[in-house]
């Protein structure tokens, strides 16, 4: 790495403050925007309409709603940990927010493009249950210290497969750092020499996003809320936004992995189509197509139970994403 | 063997849940948007009940003997009635139900000799203070004339 | 951090309820856990009580009638049933036999509207939000197609001693029958989305087991008990109305888990279409209330029984008459209540989640326990 140097801290803080602005503002509109796609998919899946009040179809529900939180008046409920408490939603959206410093949008469009850009999502991400645990500690809640002990349980069960199946793609890419790893799925993408890998890579971030059917630390019908049970207003809110930041990270992450980050399809009769859209809206496309699926698993299964969570890990997703690496190790060398 | 066959029919399973629900994402919705669109009640409906008026006369049916008032579980009907000089029959002074404690059974419909009361077709009952819920039936139909 | 804690016994005591979203109403279970085992549940009772046996020794046979909707709001039919034969067997009053089919008919709509709620609810505890919406979907037909004929959607007060208060429609009986076209095609959709889903499958499976020693000791009824292997109905062993003359079976499973009582429901709901279907083509032409029955309801001196099956067990009513317009004692025995005693005994040293889906596959609804 170079050395930091007083003219070159110059040169590149406004780009920095610029890209910090930027991504808070995408993760902002964004997760307004999946709160609707999410509502909307649910209902219709259960053959409703969801949101149709305000605004056209609905439009402007979850930006009403988002300025309604805001509204609402800060809640501290007596003997909470107030510093923990506090701290536990900031603590839960900086990381996602931080990790959008080194997603390669388009070949041009990342903040940081760091050679050990992959090392930094991960390190970030399994921050997050830092906050879940802060939360549910620190708001003196029953409900809420069993959701965080659950969600420490699962973060480190689900880390473990995550990671060793983001390791069969560096061997294939031969690099850490993201915009190399899509620059190495050019001719095919990763998903086609890597099915098992993504699978379980995909089923392990709707487990660290603590999406439904793995969202045992919210778990309404036993925990209420989980760790979130003593938040209001903003508090709440933004734990929500860290949620739906947090999708689209995973989202982001896989499409860069496996599918070929910004690149349209390079093979069969794709390869006619990659062309007519920018880089960003592939990757965009992309994300939305994965984030889709997420939800349709939610509003369809109901969920799972916390030692058969902990086994699927152990006895399913471990052994595979081991056996997987081996094998691809294996090949690689030949 | 049975670890993979387990997982296999597994999987199965969740990728048939999730055609169940990926149909219904394009079937058409049954709901209704409620302030805007309503649906026709039942003719038979029970509703908050209504003294009826003889159309020949313009007078209530009610002969004021007072049976919906005995009938009634919840004790929620009170009637007054008095017996003007000269006149043959009692008239209604005041028919007042309580609401907040029908529980619209309809008891006093059906006990009526005279059918004189009938079951309201009005669901739309809201409002921010019980007194609003303290009918006066003979008001109420003197307004709706 | 001050949780409440007891330093020797290192256990945490846990309120659910009586505000909580899986106990359905206002039940409150105490749990001692140690981890997220429960070594001790402790069900609560009386948020809920509303004197419905008091009431009845306060007001008139006839005004006591629409209570009965309100004791068990889900199959208030089935509870109108059991009190208007109770007080007909009392007085003597025979209604004529279109009353006896229209009971059933109804009844029994009401019962699959009662496991059609039951269904969406449980998997809703489980935390599958979508099919609770596509029961609901099926279970509103039903409610139009009562209040049709009822006046009411939930709390029917539509018998009367002696019959019924109002003959069914031809509207009813076709809207009735494409009902039941509907449900089955709607039931094989209801199986491939929960009933073969390996998630939901692994959350019942082995849950909750009541063994057949313990549901009799608890007198546990209705499908609870069936799920555990006793083929114990009062539809057949005690019957009454018309049930010895339509053809159903009375399924039951041996697993004694969560799994059984829900499969146990899901194959009554076809039993329950068979016997509407049937009673819907026998139905006879006739009056629907009986020619005599007094203004008002004075049973002779004496006592009663009467037991019917209802969605969720075996309720009865006991009532003793002391020869006045106002019963001298009526006694309800609620199926719930026996069904959530064992509670107790089942989830201990389970885990808080089994918890969640023993208490939903008893299909537990508070107001019927408290009464």
């Amino acid at each position: 790495m170079e050395q930091i140097t007083t003219s070159m801290l110059i040169n590149e803080l406004p780009r920095l403050i610029l890209s910090l602005v930027l991504v808070i503002a995408f993760v902002a509109l964004n997760a307004l925007m999946l709160v609707y796609m999410e509502r909307k998919v649910a209902g219709h899946m259960q053959k409703r309409l969801g949101p149709m009040v305000v605004g056209p179809h609905g439009l402007l529900q979850t930006l009403v709603d988002g300025i309604k939180l805001m509204g609402k008046q800060i809640i501290n409920p007596e003997e909470v940990d107030l510093p923990l408490f506090r701290m536990a939603p900031i603590l839960a959206l900086v990381p996602a927010i931080a990790v959008f410093a080194v997603i390669p949008f388009s070949e041009k469009l990342v903040a940081r493009d760091l050679n050990a850009g992959l090392l930094v999502v991960f390190a970030y991400a399994s921050l997050s249950v830092l906050a879940i645990l802060a939360a549910g500690w620190g708001s003196n809640n029953k409900y809420g210290l069993i959701g965080a002990v659950r969600s420490v349980a699962q973060q480190v069960a689900y880390e473990i497969p995550m990671l060793v199946s983001v390791l069969s793609v560096v061997l294939l890419s031969h690099t850490t750092q993201l915009t190399g790893i899509v620059n190495a799925q050019k001719g095919m993408w990763n998903i086609v020499y890597q099915p098992v890998a993504f699978l379980i890579f995909f089923i392990c971030s709707v487990a660290e996003t603590n999406r439904a059917p793995f969202d045992l630390v919210e778990g309404e019908s036993e925990l209420t809320a989980g760790f979130h049970t003593e938040y209001s207003g903003m508090g709440f809110g933004v734990f929500f936004l860290a949620e739906y930041a947090s999708m689209v990270v995973g989202a982001a992450i896989a499409t860069i992995l496996f599918l070929g980050g910004w690149n349209g399809p390079t093979f069969g009769i794709g390869g006619a189509l990659s062309g007519i859209f920018p880089g960003v809206l592939w990757f965009l496309i992309k994300v939305y197509i994965l984030i889709f699926i997420v939800m349709w698993i939610r509003w369809t299964y109901p969920r799972v139970r916390f030692d058969q969570l902990l086994n699927f890990s152990w006895k399913v997703l471990l052994p595979f994403s081991l056996a997987n690496l081996i094998i691809t190790a294996v090949v690689t060398k030949l | 063997m049975s670890y993979f066959g387990e997982i296999y029919t597994g999987a199965v399973s969740l990728i048939a849940g999730l055609g169940v629900t990926g149909k219904a994402l394009f079937q058409p919705t049954v709901t209704v948007q409620y302030p805007w669109e309503t649906i026709d009640i039942t003719p038979t409906f029970r509703g908050h009940i209504e003294l009826v008026t003889d159309e020949e006369t313009g007078n209530f049916k009610c002969i004021c003997c007072g049976l919906c008032q005995l009938n009634c579980p919840s004790h929620c009907i009170s009637i007054k009635s008095s017996k003007p000089e000269g006149a043959k029959k009692k008239a209604l002074d005041s028919y007042m139900l309580n609401f907040t404690t029908c529980s619209l059974c309809g008891t006093c419909v059906e006990g009526c000799p005279a059918d004189a009361i009938k079951f309201s077709d009005d669901y739309n009952l809201a409002g921010f203070s019980r007194e609003e819920f303290y009918f006066d039936l003979v008001k109420r139909a003197r307004e709706e004339k | 951090m001050k949780i409440e804690r007891n330093l020797e016994e290192h256990s945490l005591y846990l309120n659910m309820g009586p505000q909580h979203p899986s106990t359905h109403g206002v039940l409150r279970v105490i749990l001692k856990l140690d981890g997220e085992y429960i070594e001790e549940a402790e069900p609560v009772l009386g948020y809920i009580h509303r004197m419905h046996e008091k009431m009845g020794e306060n007001r008139t046979y006839a005004q006591y009638l629409p209570n009965m909707g309100r004791v068990d709001y889900l199959s208030a039919l089935s509870y109108n049933q059991c009190y208007v034969g109770a007080v007909e067997r009392l007085t003597g009053i025979a209604p004529p036999p279109r009353a006896e089919y229209i009971r059933v008919i109804t009844t029994e709509l009401n019962r699959l509207s009662s496991h059609l709620l039951w269904f969406g609810a449980y998997v809703l505890d489980l935390g599958g939000f979508t099919p609770f919406l596509y029961s609901f979907d099926d279970r509103e037909h039903i409610l139009d197609l009562l209040e049709s004929i009822t006046g009411s959607r939930l709390t029917y007060c539509y018998f009367r001693f002696g019959g019924v208060s109002k003959d069914i429609t031809d509207d009813f009986i076709t809207g009735t029958r494409a009902f039941i076209k509907r449900l089955r095609m709607h039931l094989p959709m209801y199986e491939t989305l929960v009933t073969k889903n390996v998630i939901f499958i692994n959350r019942v499976k082995e849950v909750g087991i009541i063994t057949p020693e313990a549901a009799r000791r608890y007198g546990v009824t209705g499908p609870a008990l069936r799920g555990s292997g006793i083929k114990y109905d009062v539809r057949k062993n005690e019957p009454y109305s018309i049930y010895p003359e339509v053809d159903f079976d009375i399924p039951v499973q041996d697993g004694c888990d969560a799994l059984s009582r829900y499969i146990v429901r899901m194959l009554e709901m076809e039993q329950s279409m068979r016997i509407i279907e049937q009673a819907l083509d026998k139905l006879p032409e006739g009056p629907v209330m009986a020619p005599k029955v007094p203004k008002k309801v004075k049973p002779p001196k004496g006592d009663c029984y009467f037991a019917v099956e209802t969605a969720r067990g075996d309720f009865g009513i006991y009532i003793v008459s002391d020869g006045t317009e106002t019963a001298y004692r009526i006694k309800l025995r609620t199926p719930g209540f026996s069904n959530l005693s064992i509670f107790a005994e089942i989830s201990r040293g389970t885990l808080l989640q089994d918890a969640i889906s023993t208490m939903g596959s008893l299909d537990l609804v508070i107001p019927e326990i408290d009464r």
